[in-house]
């Protein structure tokens, strides 16, 4: 285990599978009276956060608060933060605080990495722009394995806006470490030259859903559209919206959040039983919380023992 | 000094957990309108010795007891210390289960080695944050002494007294594939405190 979580990559399955482990204990906190274990008492966690976010800055939070860290969260929405420098100079100020750990989401690729130099602390990418969103694939293999036992020999299929999604990136390597297959679909300007270098298949059509054991539906990105990359919503609703007549009995339905609802889900399918939606956001919290434990008490402890 | 002492061979540890079956049963008799006592085993031993317990208490009660474990790991009060040394700890995870409302209840805790106290008063720490027990006691296979903290046992197996450099090792079929209480000497990983 890596002091850091920058990147699926640097996990291998025994490094995800355990995280996991860890988060099925810290699930059963989240169904006490108290739900909250002394783990990190005296440790103080920063989040960063310089775009917007509501369900990964409250989840990272809670996480914290639940192992009994202190916890500051600085926001910065709209921020004046457009060169490396600045962002260094913020860290060098929040370091001075001796945090444990810093949560960190930037509109931009490598951030978390840059600041993993700059700290002495453990740095969690909580999203770099178009690049990597570790703790979403992480939560996502977590919901999944619960639901299914396991990820082996699944299909999955990511559907939607593939180019602009750092979810993707993470899942799509996550679900490949954990055993499982993944084709990715969406419009061709939306899905990413030479994406079948990660592993995946890409296709442009729908057809061939009903061979997908999991839908994994991805946010319409409006706020990272630059240029137009489909010619309208409307032609893009008709053309890859999931609804409950896109799906085969016994799919599963997932979505990262927040969803646009009517752009690329249907409400019927969100309100559905087969969409795990709703467990994707309790899971967010016990696997935040073993990400947070493994890096500061147990990858010390790992450490030792080798 | 003899390299492998054993203190309590299958039979011994029969008969041990049998007795204190009874002890707990006679200090905690069932009364009408109250909730009756629970047995709470300390992972990964203690949750052994306490399915026993359970077993073995429900034989003399009605209705059969509650039986639960406990994942001290979040509780210990070495967590920021290990990581500047000290002794390695498993990274294995277990797990708590608690299913049943532990308010006003008796909890058993069990565990199979007493020493410095600290795990025990982990596992109290974690008691509370499912609510208020109405009485905690302990049941433990082995005092083997040099307690850190205020903290006695209920119930004994077996008192069995140590040097610090020693260890007091508890094997069970089901996680060792035998059953057996011995002393060992110690090597660097003898003051295991929690």
């Amino acid at each position: 285990m890596t002091r850091h979580l920058i990147s699926i990559e640097d996990f291998d399955r025994a490094g995800i599978e355990r995280i996991l482990d860890r988060a099925e204990s810290f699930a059963e906190v989240a169904g006490r009276e108290i739900k909250k274990v002394p783990a990190l008492r005296g440790r103080t966690v920063v989040n960063l956060f310089y775009e917007s976010s509501t369900r990964t800055s409250s989840s990272f939070e809670l996480a914290a608060k639940r192992l009994s860290a202190d916890v500051v969260s600085v926001r910065s929405a709209g921020s004046s933060v457009d060169k490396g420098e600045s962002l260094r100079d913020t860290i060098q100020t929040l370091s001075a605080y001796d945090p444990a750990a810093i949560v960190i989401r930037s509109p931009y690729v490598g951030a978390a990495r840059l600041v993993a130099g700059w700290t002495p602390a453990s740095v969690i990418n909580a999203g770099d722009g178009k690049h990597e969103h570790p703790t979403q694939a992480l939560l996502d293999v977590f919901t999944l394995r619960r639901r299914l036992g396991g990820l082996d020999g699944a299909n999955i299929w990511i559907v939607g806006d593939v180019l602009h999604s750092r979810v993707a990136r993470s899942n799509i390597l996550a679900f490949q470490r954990m055993g499982a297959s993944v084709t990715v679909a969406g419009p061709p300007t939306l899905l990413p030259r030479r994406i079948e270098a990660l592993g995946c298949a890409a296709t442009p059509s729908l057809e061939r859903l009903g061979e997908a054991d999991v839908v994994y539906v991805l946010r319409m990105q409006n706020e990272r559209m630059q240029e137009a990359f489909v010619p309208s919503i409307r032609e893009y609703t008709q053309r890859y919206q999931i609804g409950l007549d896109r799906l085969r009995e016994g799919q599963l339905l997932m979505h990262p959040g927040p969803v646009n609802r009517g752009v690329e889900l249907a409400a019927d399918a969100i309100d559905s039983p087969v969409a795990l939606i709703g467990e994707q956001v309790k899971a967010g919290v016990a696997v935040r919380m073993a990400v947070l434990y493994e890096l500061l008490v147990g990858s010390a402890m790992l450490a030792e023992v080798a | 000094m003899p390299t492998h002492t054993v203190i309590l061979d299958r039979a011994d540890m029969r008969r041990t957990l049998v007795r204190i079956a009874h002890e707990i049963v006679e200090k905690n008799p069932p009364q009408t309108g109250a909730p009756g006592f629970a047995i709470v085993g300390i992972q990964r031993r203690g949750a052994v010795l306490a399915r026993r317990l359970q077993a073995l208490t429900s034989e003399l009660i009605e209705p059969p007891v509650p039986l639960g474990q406990l994942d001290i790991s979040f509780y210990r009060d070495d967590l920021g210390i290990r990581s500047r040394g000290g002794g390695p700890v498993s990274p294995v995870v277990h797990a708590t289960e608690l299913d049943f409302p532990i308010e006003g209840r008796t909890i058993v805790i069990v565990d199979d080695v007493l020493y410095t106290g600290r795990t025990v008063r982990a596992a109290i720490d974690e008691l509370f944050d499912f609510g208020r027990a109405g009485r905690i006691q302990l049941a433990v296979l082995v005092d083997r002494g040099h307690r850190e903290l205020p903290i006695r046992p209920d119930f004994v197996g077996k008192n069995i007294p140590t040097a610090q450099e020693q260890r007091v090792n508890v094997r069970v079929e089901e996680i060792d594939g035998y059953e057996e209480v011995a002393i060992v000497p110690g090597d660097e990983r003898g003051r295991r405190a929690a």
